[in-house]
Parts: C-alpha cells; sequence; structure tokens
C-alpha cells in the first residue's frame, strides 16, 4: 500500500523523465557502467519484490543470478547442452548427457538462463519457504553456497577460470551486439520489459494477496488462501528475473564467473535494495547504480569495496531504515510522527507475525 | 582386517586419516554453532559476524606473538578475552539499537559488520594468510600404525571437546547459567527478581564471541591466519545450526562433530560431494523435520 | 587508480623532434601493471612488478619518440571478471597501451582476449599457463618470462631420471594448474613414469592441504607434483611435512617455486628442493646490478623472475615502439618479434610468431643452510636449458593460429 500511494500525479512526469535520461545516458556516461547498472538494478528490483512485498528475505539470490549468467554464456558461446545423470552403483557416478546444438543468439540464450533459475527457484523455493525469517534466510544462503560449491566442480563452469570471452552475438541473428550502443539499448529494454513485468505482479490481484500474507500471515490461511503456494510463486517469479539479469550480465561483461555465485553478490543485492529503500518501487534501482559507482571506482583497489559495503550495511540498518527513496517519500509525505517511528513495512511483519520455531 | 580393506578398497591410511581432518572440521563447527546458539538464545540475533570474529582470534594471537612476544598458551586465554571484550562492544554500541525491531535486522547489520572486518584486515594482511607456529610442545606426530597423527591436530579435537563441555556445565549447572536460561525463557520477570538483564545479554554476547576466538586460536597453526578464513566456515555453520535446531547447547555441539566426520567420510568415499553433503543433510532435514533434530517444535 | 606520471609531461611536450612523423596515440605511452597485490601471489609480482615497470620507465629515459612514459597498477584479486573489469575501463577511459605483468593464468587468459580485440599490447611475465602462445596466442601478447612446458620439462624430466617414476598431483583448480598438471604429465610419461592420480584444490583460498595430502600420501606415488604456486606452495610443502609424506619416503616436486617462496619457507624447510627458474638474481655482473638497484627500491626483498622479466618485457617494448615509430599493437609487437633481447634478462633472446619469447631456463637446487653466504643466497643452478630445448615447439598442432 505504501508503495503507491505517494504522488501518483507525479509519477507518469517522473518515469518520463527518467526514460529520457536512461537513452541519453550512453552518449555522456561509460556504456559498461550503465549496462552494469541496469543489470544489477534488475537484480534488486527482482529481490525487492520478494523482500519489500512478500517480506521474505533471501540471503541466496546470487545463485539464481550467477546460475544464470553461467547458463547463458555457456549456451551462446558453445550451445551443447549437458544434463547430468546419476549411476549411484558405479564410478564415476556423475554423468553428463550431451545434446549437441550450434550456440544460441543473445535472445535466446537469455531466455535459456532464465529458464534455468526459474527452475532453480522452484527447487532452492521449495525447500527454504519451509521456514520463516531468520530461518529462511539462513536457508536460501547454505542453499546457495551449495549451488556455489556444485559452480566450482560442474565441467561446464570451467570452473576458477569461469566461462571467458562469450561472445555477445547478433540479435535476432542480424543486429550485431559487439556495438556498444545496441548492447545498450537492448538491456534497457530487457529492463523495461522485466520491470514492467515487476509492477504489473505487485498490482495484481496476486500482488495484493501476497501482502494481505506479508501483513497477516495466519488470517490469510484462514481467509483460505495457500500461503505457501503464493509464498513459492513469488519466489520463483523473483528468481527468473534475477536470472534475466544475470544473463544480461554475462552477455554485456562477456564472462560468467563464481564471483557472480559467491554469497557476496547476495549480500549485495541485498545492500542494493536496503540502501535504496525496501518496498519502493525506485529503491533498487536508485540502491543499484550507488552500488554499482562503488564497485567501478574501487574496483582497483580491492578490499576497500567490501569495507565501504559493510559501512552503508551498518548505517541504513542504524539510521535509515527506509532506505534513500522510502526516506524521501515519507519526508515527502510529511512528517506524520507516528509513522516516521515505524521501521520499513516489509520486515516489521515477522515480529508481529508468530514467531518462528526454536525461539 | 587386511581383507576388510581390500574389501571396501580404501586404504586404512585414508579412511581414518580423512576421519581425522572431518573430526578436526567438526571442532570448529561444534565450537563456532555453539556460540551461534548462545547468541540466538539470548539476543534473538543470528551473528553474521561471528567468523569474522573467529578470523579475530587468530589475529589476536598472531599480534600477540609478533608484538609483545606472547606465545600460544597464554594467547589461547588472552585472545577470546580480548576479542569477547570486543564484541560486548559492538553488542553496546550497535546491537543494543536493534532489540524489538525484526531480528532480520541484526543478521544484516552482523553481515556489515563482517564485511567491514573482513575488508580491514584483508586491506591490512593481504589475502594469502600468515604464518603461525604451533607450540613447540605440540610439533611433531604419533606413528599410529594405519595413519599418521600430527600432535597438534590431536590436541585441536581435546580441547575443543573440553571447551564445548565446560560451556553446557557453565550453563545447565551453575547459578550464572540458571539466570542466563531463564532470562531467555522471560527477560521481563528476571528482570523483575533485580537481575541485570542487559548487563547478561551483553556478557552472553561476550561469551559467545569468546568461543569463536577460541577456535580461532586454534585454528591459526593449521589454517594459517588468514582474514578470509571465517567467511566461508560461517555459512557452514548456519547450516550445522539450521539441522540441529538452535533449542539445544548440546544439540548444536553433537551436530557439529558428527557432521564434520560425515564429511570427512563423505572425502573418502564420493569426495566431489566433500563441499555440499552439508547442505544435502540440510536440506533433507528441512524437509522431514523443519525444525532440526534437536529443535523443539513450535 | 593510482598513477605515476613517470616525468612531468612538460618537459615531453619540449622534445618535438622526432615526434613529427611518430604516432602515440594519446600523446603518452601508458602501461598499466595488472596483478595480484594483496592474495598468494603478491609477493612474486604485485608491488616488485610495479616498481621494475617504473625502473624499465626510468631507464629508458622516461619518454619514447618524445612521449612520455605513464606507469600504472591495479591489484586484480586474481579473478577473471575483477580483472575483464579493470583491463576495459583501462583501455576505454583511460587510452592504456600495454598491460603488463598478470599472474594467474585464468586472468591472463581473459585479459588476452581483450587485448586482441581491443589492440592493445599484452606482455606477460606473472603467468605459467603454455596456452598463452597455444590456442589462445594473439598478435599483441608476449609471453615473457616462463611457461608451464618449460618448468615441466625442466622439473618433471629431471626427477624421473633421477627414479621418481610413479607421480600423484595436488594441483590448484583453475587454468594455471590444469596445464601445468598436462604439461608434466606429458614430460613425465615421456620420460617413461607413469602418473598414479591426482587431486584438485580450489584456488584462491584453500589454506588447509591436509585432505590432499593423504589422498597423496595413501597413493603410495613416489613423487608428489605440486603444481599450484605462491603461499598455496609454501603451505602444500609445510603440511607434507607436518603429516609426514616425506619421513614416509615420498619425495615432493615444487613444479613452480619463486624466489620469493624459498624465502618464505627458509632454507631449512626448503633445501635441496629441485626448481626450474627463468632467472636468478645471483648468476652474473649484471643481474646482481639490477638486483641492487631493484632491491633498495623494494624493501630489500631481491627480484623473483616474475619482476626481472617486467622490466625487461617493457625495456624491450620501448625499444620497439623508438625503432616501429609508433605505439600502434600490432606494429609494436612485430618489431618486438623482430629485434633479438640482450640485457641481464636474457641472452639472445627473441620472440617467437606464436608469442614467446625464447630465452635458455635454469635448472637450480636450493642450497642447504650451511652453503648459504648470505641472506637471499639461495639457489645454486645445476645446469642451463638451451631456450630451443625448453620452450614447446613451434607447431600448428598446439593451435595458435597465428603458426602456419
Amino acid at each position: 500500500m505504501s508503495a503507491k500511494s505517494n504522488g501518483s500525479a507525479a509519477t507518469p512526469v517522473l518515469y518520463t523523465v527518467l526514460l529520457a535520461v536512461a537513452i541519453a545516458a550512453p552518449f555522456f556516461v561509460y556504456p559498461q557502467f550503465l549496462m552494469r547498472g541496469l543489470c544489477l538494478a534488475l537484480f534488486a528490483s527482482a529481490f525487492n519484490l520478494l523482500l519489500g512485498y512478500v517480506g521474505l528475505l533471501s540471503f541466496g539470490h546470487a545463485a539464481f543470478f550467477g546460475f544464470a549468467a553461467y547458463v547463458t554464456g555457456h549456451l551462446a558461446k558453445f550451445g551443447t547442452v549437458f544434463l547430468p545423470y546419476f549411476t549411484p552403483f558405479s564410478t564415476p557416478r556423475l554423468h553428463w548427457l550431451e545434446i549437441p546444438m550450434p550456440p544460441w543468439t543473445p535472445e535466446l540464450a537469455i531466455l535459456g538462463g532464465a529458464f534455468a533459475a526459474t527452475l532453480l527457484g522452484l527447487i532452492i523455493g521449495g525447500i527454504a519457504i519451509r521456514r520463516q525469517g531468520i530461518y529462511f534466510a539462513m536457508v536460501t544462503l547454505a542453499l546457495a553456497q551449495m549451488l556455489y560449491f556444485f559452480c566450482v566442480q560442474a565441467p561446464f563452469t570451467h570452473g576458477e577460470d569461469g566461462i571467458q570471452a562469450i561472445p555477445r552475438g547478433y540479435l535476432f541473428g542480424a543486429i550485431d551486439m559487439n556495438n556498444s550502443l545496441s548492447m545498450y539499448y537492448f538491456v534497457l529494454a530487457a529492463f523495461i520489459l522485466c520491470f514492467l513485468i515487476i509492477q504489473r505482479t505487485i498490482h495484481s490481484p496476486f500482488g495484493q494477496t501476497l501482502k494481505a500474507i506479508r501483513e497477516n500471515e495466519p488470517r490469510a490461511i484462514s481467509l483460505g488462501y495457500n500461503a505457501d503456494r503464493y509464498k513459492l510463486l513469488a519466489f520463483v517469479i523473483s528468481a527468473g528475473l534475477a536470472g534475466v539479469a544475470g544473463s544480461l550480465f554475462a552477455l554485456v561483461f562477456q564472462i560468467a564467473t563464481l564471483n557472480n555465485v559467491h554469497w557476496h553478490t547476495s549480500g549485495e543485492v541485498v545492500l542494493m535494495t536496503l540502501l535504496g529503500g525496501m518496498g519502493t518501487v525506485l529503491g533498487p534501482m536508485v540502491g543499484a547504480f550507488l552500488v554499482a559507482g562503488i564497485q567501478q571506482y574501487l574496483a582497483a583497489f580491492g578490499a576497500w569495496v567490501s569495507i565501504f559495503q559493510g559501512i552503508i550495511f551498518v548505517a541504513c540498518v542504524l539510521l535509515f531504515r527506509r532506505g534513500i527513496v522510502g526516506e524521501i517519500q515519507a519526508f515527502r509525505r510529511g512528517g506524520n510522527k507516528a509513522e516516521e517511528e515505524a521501521p520499513a513495512p516489509a520486515v516489521t511483519s515477522h515480529s508481529a507475525a508468530p514467531s518462528p520455531a526454536g525461539e | 582386517m587386511s581383507s576388510i580393506w581390500a574389501f571396501l578398497g580404501i586404504p586404512p591410511q585414508a579412511l581414518f586419516g580423512q576421519l581425522m581432518v572431518g573430526l578436526i572440521n567438526g571442532a570448529f563447527y561444534a565450537m563456532l554453532s555453539l556460540g551461534l546458539a548462545l547468541i540466538f538464545g539470548m539476543l534473538n540475533i543470528i551473528n553474521f559476524a561471528h567468523g569474522a570474529l573467529y578470523m579475530m582470534g587468530a589475529f589476536a594471537a598472531y599480534f600477540l606473538l609478533n608484538f609483545f612476544g606472547i606465545g600460544y598458551w597464554p594467547a589461547l586465554l588472552l585472545a577470546p578475552l580480548i576479542v569477547g571484550a570486543f564484541g560486548m562492544v559492538i553488542e553496546r554500541l550497535f546491537l543494543k539499537q536493534l532489540y524489538g525491531l525484526d531480528h532480520l535486522y541484526g543478521l544484516l547489520l552482523t553481515f556489515g559488520l563482517a564485511l567491514i572486518l573482513e575488508g580491514v584486515f584483508r586491506e591490512l594482511y593481504g589475502s594469502s594468510g600468515l604464518p603461525y607456529a604451533p607450540p613447540p610442545e605440540l610439533t611433531g606426530g604419533y606413528n599410529l600404525g594405519f595413519m599418521y597423527l600430527p600432535t597438534y591436530r590431536g590436541w585441536v579435537v581435546v580441547a575443543s571437546a573440553i571447551v564445548c563441555i565446560g560451556t553446557w556445565l557453565l550453563i545447565e549447572k551453575t547459578r550464572l547459567g540458571a539466570y542466563l536460561r531463564a532470562a531467555t525463557e522471560n527477560p521481563a520477570l528476571v528482570q523483575a527478581f533485580g537481575i541485570n538483564v542487559p548487563a547478561m545479554i551483553t556478557l552472553t554476547y561476550g561469551l559467545g564471541v569468546a568461543l569463536a576466538a577460541f577456535a580461532g586460536v586454534l585454528a591459526a597453526p593449521i589454517y594459517s591466519v588468514n582474514p578470509l578464513m571465517g567467511s566461508n566456515l560461517i555459512i557452514i555453520v548456519f547450516a550445522v545450526v539450521v539441522i540441529g535446531g538452535m533449542g539445544s547447547i548440546l544439540g548444536s555441539v553433537i551436530t557439529g562433530f558428527m557432521l564434520g566426520l560425515l564429511e570427512g567420510l563423505t572425502k573418502v568415499f564420493y569426495p566431489e560431494a566433500s563441499n555440499t553433503v552439508i547442505f544435502v543433510v540440510m536440506a533433507i532435514v528441512l524437509l522431514i523435520k523443519p525444525q532440526g533434530l534437536f529443535g523443539r517444535a513450535n | 587508480m593510482k598513477k605515476l606520471t613517470v616525468l612531468a609531461a612538460a618537459l615531453a611536450l619540449s622534445a618535438s623532434y622526432g615526434a613529427a612523423n611518430a604516432q602515440v596515440s594519446g600523446d603518452t605511452v601508458k602501461i598499466g601493471v595488472l596483478n595480484d597485490q594483496s592474495g598468494p601471489y603478491s609477493d612474486l609480482a604485485g608491488k616488485g612488478s610495479f616498481i621494475a615497470a617504473q625502473m624499465a620507465a626510468e631507464d629508458f629515459g622516461g619518454k619514447v619518440l618524445g612521449k612520455p612514459i605513464e606507469i600504472i597498477t591495479a591489484d586484480h584479486q586474481n579473478k577473471p571478471d575483477i580483472a575483464s573489469n579493470i583491463a576495459n575501463q583501462w583501455i576505454d577511459t583511460e587510452n592504456v597501451d600495454a598491460i603488463v605483468d598478470v599472474p594467474t593464468s585464468s586472468v591472463a587468459l581473459a585479459i588476452q582476449e581483450i587485448t586482441k580485440n581491443k589492440n592493445r599490447v599484452h606482455i606477460n611475465s606473472g603467468a605459467a599457463s603454455s596456452d598463452l602462445t597455444g590456442k589462445n596466442c594473439s598478435p599483441t601478447g608476449v609471453h615473457w618470462t616462463y611457461d608451464t612446458y618449460a618448468l615441466a620439462k625442466g622439473t618433471g624430466g629431471t626427477l624421473v631420471k633421477e627414479g621418481g617414476d610413479s607421480w600423484f598431483f595436488i594441483t590448484a583448480d583453475y587454468a594455471f594448474g590444469h596445464a601445468l598438471e598436462r604439461d608434466t604429465t606429458a614430460a613425465v610419461t615421456a620420460a617413461g613414469g607413469k602418473v598414479v592420480g591426482a587431486v584438485r584444490h580450489p584456488f584462491p583460498g584453500t589454506t588447509d592441504f591436509s585432505s590432499f595430502l593423504l589422498q597423496a600420501q595413501s597413493s603410495g606415488a613416489k613423487v608428489v607434483g605440486i603444481a599450484n604456486a605462491g603461499t598455496d606452495t609454501i603451505n602444500t610443502i609445510k603440511q607434507a611435512g607436518e603429516f609426514g609424506l616425506v619421513a614416509g619416503g615420498q619425495k615432493l616436486a615444487g613444479l613452480l617455486v619463486f624466489l620469493s617462496d624459498v624465502h618464505s619457507l627458509g632454507l631449512k624447510t626448503a633445501q635441496g628442493l629441485v626448481v626450474t627458474d627463468g632467472w636468478y638474481w645471483d648468476r652474473d655482473d649484471e643481474t646482481r646490478a639490477f638486483a641492487k638497484k631493484f632491491a633498495a627500491r623494494n624493501g630489500g626483498k631481491m627480484p623473483t623472475m616474475v619482476q626481472a622479466g617486467v622490466y625487461s618485457g617493457i625495456s624491450h617494448y620501448l625499444k620497439a615502439i623508438d625503432a616501429a615509430k609508433t605505439d600502434e599493437a600490432k606494429a609494436a609487437v612485430a618489431k618486438m618479434k623482430e629485434l633479438p633481447i640482450n640485457d641481464f634478462f636474457a641472452k639472445n633472446g627473441k620472440v617467437r610468431e606464436d608469442g614467446r619469447m625464447v630465452h635458455d631456463m635454469l635448472l637450480v637446487q636450493v642450497k642447504k643452510p650451511e652453503e648459504s653466504k648470505g641472506p637471499w643466497d639461495y639457489y645454486k643452478i645445476l645446469s642451463v636449458i638451451p631456450g630451443d630445448e625448453a620452450y614447446r615447439p613451434m607447431k600448428a598442432e598446439f593451435g595458435c593460429s597465428l603458426v602456419k
């Protein structure tokens, strides 16, 4: 509710301006940086769908982002599909069924990556939604780490080397994506499409039900909603969109590595959302571009990126829990003291809801 | 005997050696998950900085040796005290402000702290690790016939078992422990009896952190002193905690040792899965008994 | 990014002669030293390579074709994606002409690809993979100091001749480890030995090698080949002592051991190791002169072969620009291939068509503590392996498209 109620008259103007800025930006700013920002913004928006609107803090979203990057990278570079199967009684136990195919065009490779992430979301989500709150966060983190170790060993990821020199290819077999402007506008278009999907989800009856579950899960259940199924579906959508972000990332930077599936990346997406403002529409984007800026300018200085991100985390939690956009909205709504004191809407619900097991 | 080994297709050296390595890892899982469970019981916070504080324990030992000439044995006592005190400062300065908010904020804050601590040490000391020699009394090893056991590694298992049991006795059998348990159940009531609950909270956090630091000192001669030594370990320990359930102190210790052994066994029979076996167990436990092996059903 | 303008630009502008027909992009020759400055390879390359690069620029006079030479540096943290990001930025927004050093083979392969596509020079000193001049070769890439093939030939071949005919590998799980294991396996088999097993450890980030060492121990192999580098090698050798591998009769073969590793291990632990090295500081007067100058600026630490290679490679690159009258990448590298290399690093060295700089390698043995006459006196030279024998012959079957 809080996400929609603010300044609805100004919104179309704001979006038009943003779109104009986005179209003009590559002529003034280093396009690689803009594309990194857009990929991360999409990633954060997908994550925000889960945290801001369902109240689930996933600490393993890098799994979807990074795995999709691998799948897209592999499909765009090699094409051949490998399917794993096990023979439990003979060594080696793990085998790969090879389906030879030529390299895929970029749009199909991205769809392939998104599909893989969606499938993965179904598996991880199916296990993780059995716990809530802190436990949910820890379980997603642990399952993502498991995927990380899988990626270290699976041959198609090329382990520590990563998949390098991923060709950007020709969009629909025609448009040369090596041109950084066409790549940029493709990324922008994909971003806008996914953004609209997220908006549509939030404002659909489905989205309203999710909010009801967030606010009071037992009540929603007593009204006849299968809360777990709703949560799982939201998780899967979020995972799939995070997968699109990872796939775009792999094509933009032409490399897919373990860093993308590492828990630092999971932490980064939490940071972007928290910094920008969870449960707000623009917050994750603002957060993403800020974090991308930090990465860009501190990249050569190793540990400083992580120190800086840590400080922002601490500052956000202690000083402005609503995030930048959330604070601006609260300010514009005018100092309603009671609302001011309340922490951001998304996460409060759990302390109000019956506490999870094991306390 | 030899026919059994031939049947299994595994040299005894490999089996016992890997079980030993597993038991050592298990000792660290146990000490860390014990600390996490203590802190969670009292503060309702999942301490993401636990791995970083473990790392600081190792660094404290390194500093004590290289700047003050204080060796391993005093460091085993001093480093946990120093890092524990540091933990109490963190609790007073930061964590205290989050009580009453959703527990997730505690997770996020400690995650941020972990990033800062890890980053600072990485910036100052690089990521390749600093050497820390085991004390001369514990160098060398014993040839047990089926394997060669380095003395120091044997000591780690013994020391951690002692500390875990000691902590358990402290919580279950002493008056302080009784207050602690009572304050966990009903802080308001305990406060009404005139016991200083905020001080107990600080103390508990300090104790949990000190356990992590103690583990860090134990680890220093084995893993070398490395800024990143805690960051990957902590996630495995999270899985251990989820498997054990956080209701029981003893449960977290037992789970820790058991999973270490399981990992060691996997290294012998199916090395490809040794990194992931704990997470697989976690997934299975979640599907069958979501509250964990030793957790109380809600 | 840390910048260092070697000589004031004003000086360079006044030197207008000769620059009239010469072409230098961006009016400076900018060289980026990209390497590990905080991880396992920070001692063998790291800041020392940056110092070597600065020395090379200064000794060349601070400018080439009348334009200033600028050296910048960054930490790639051994991560291919971080390195790609830095390299792209360097080339796109800072007009960097050449990227040098680049240890860690996985990173080096990524940089090789980027420099090839964006037509910049890549002079690699730190990385080992022989694929840099094989299937990943590039018309603008030069591999200077050593490679896995030369290491394998030197150390692997020698040990098999001495009776170490069954091998087990402990391998770092990335491009370098794989290439070293592959090339050593070839050398061992060619000499009549056999490989009984291998185990791969994650890189970077492994500090406890005990479970890998136990596997090596139970394999019963006579030689345990340590196919990793830097602090990983140091830890493996130390922990092998802890678990009694050597006491049990197995022999350790450090396939890539740098001078800085021997320094950290100490002669007591490292004594007797047979190592293949691309360059050693205490070989003759010329090498000692460079080493003394370098050590004075590097906190008393003597240069490793990688750091010396950075100096030598940059000097040769600058000479080539001077001779080619342009800093355009393909022309400069073509000139590098034309000119012979004669400096303290290599005698009659040459850069082959596939980018391999061929020079003599040294087979050395680590001295006993009582043989060492002072700090950094670590090696005795057993033999000199002529470049043409040490390096892989240039044949089309190794996959380099530049070789017809």
